[in-house]
């Protein structure tokens, strides 16, 4: 991790004196263990705040949104399909972007370590194949495939698929992962069984839209959830305001997720509100064969017309 | 989301197929009928004492 650093120093340095960039977006370190920040470095002094490790789980897309300047962006898998997104959706022209690539390992789960040390956290530190945390009176080692993000573990695009420039050689992708294996199981639910899941799924909700602003996609000016003229959906905890939120926020990423675990990630109350825009990606694959990102001169399928679409639901 | 089948329908209707219109509402409300009303999503009210 140290030499991904070191690399995204140099190269950051460079861009800056060359003035390619005006603005460099990567991540410093946070103020607690495995918080790591998104940071815009703008100044050469500021280069050596920049840090990668396991923490940098925060998707960089999002902090393109209709900017207008030249900007140079640390980009893992996610991220580069989300730039690409942001591209196809003219949220951000290609040409303003260095785009310097990352291959990655996967993200640490924060909870999950959280959740396994006896006391606080005063250090993470990852060490090759394995994660040290250290607390007051505990020190801890696991080997890093068992504590990834939900998301990475299933992740088949680590390697970014545009980019200008790398800070490491290439990973090889995971193989034989079954990404759907918790939405067939949802789906072999009946209806009843469902809805008392989702209940359960949600009830720690507290509204706080954490995932929302977390995700690169939720660009839009005005929420549908801030709207008040008109108001779409209630804006109590009643479990039909909560269940409308979230059922209507994945569907608006239905064929742009690239399931990067920002939502999870962000969510205070630890709710895998993935399970949603993850059966919305299976069904973008299962019915067109669409994985959101990964090209740039192909539209999505939600916005083509094909006369070869799947119609079978309309009678 | 734990909605039963045959409650929500798409249908392709031109404005030119009055009689298909006809039918399909028929078949709509036969079949929401069929599943009976729809309680799970619908705000309780707070009771007020």
């Amino acid at each position: 991790m140290q030499a991904y650093t070191e690399k995204m120093r140099e190269i950051a340095r460079r861009l800056l004196k060359e003035c390619r960039v005006e603005t460099v977006i990567g991540f410093r370190k946070g103020s607690m263990p495995m918080m790591n920040e998104p940071c815009l470095v703008k100044s050469i002094d500021d280069v050596d705040q920049l840090v990668w490790d396991g923490n940098c789980g925060i998707n960089l897309a999002n902090y393109l949104t209709n900017r207008t300047d030249q900007i140079a962006v640390f980009a893992k898998g996610c991220d580069s399909r989300n730039i690409v997104t942001h591209i196809i959706e003219n949220k951000i022209k290609r040409e303003q972007l260095v785009i310097i690539g990352v291959p990655c390992k996967g993200m640490i789960d924060k909870r999950r370590i959280r959740s396994m040390a006896p006391g606080e956290i005063t250090e993470v530190v990852e060490d090759g194949e394995n994660v040290r945390v250290k607390g007051e009176n505990f020190e801890n080692t696991y080997p890093r495939k068992e504590v990834l993000q939900a998301n990475c573990a299933v992740c088949l695009h680590r390697n970014p698929v545009v980019y200008d420039e790398l800070v490491a050689d290439l990973v090889p992708e995971q193989q034989d992962v079954d990404r759907y294996e918790d939405v067939r199981a949802i789906e072999a639910m009946g209806p009843e069984a469902k809805w008392e899941f989702f209940e359960a799924l949600l009830a720690p909700c507290i509204r706080c839209y954490a995932c929302r602003n977390a995700c690169p996609l939720c660009y839009c000016p005005t929420c549908f959830v801030d709207e008040s003229m008109p108001q779409w959906v209630g804006k109590s905890q009643n479990p039909v305001d909560v269940r409308t939120f979230h059922f209507l926020r994945a569907y608006h990423c239905a064929g742009r997720c690239t399931d990067c675990g920002a939502c999870e990630r962000a969510c205070p109350m630890g709710i895998n509100m993935r399970v949603f825009t993850k059966k919305l990606e299976k069904e973008a694959f299962e019915q067109w064969g669409w994985e959101a990102g990964l090209v740039l001169d192909q539209r999505p399928p939600l916005d083509t017309y094909r006369p070869d679409d799947p119609q079978d639901f309309i009678k | 989301m734990g909605v039963e089948p045959g409650r929500v329908h798409f249908s392709w209707i031109s404005s030119a197929e009055s009689t298909k219109f006809v039918d399909v509402v028929k078949k709509v409300t036969e079949a929401v009928r069929a599943v009976g009303p729809n309680e799970k999503y619908v705000k309780k009210e707070l009771k007020v004492a």
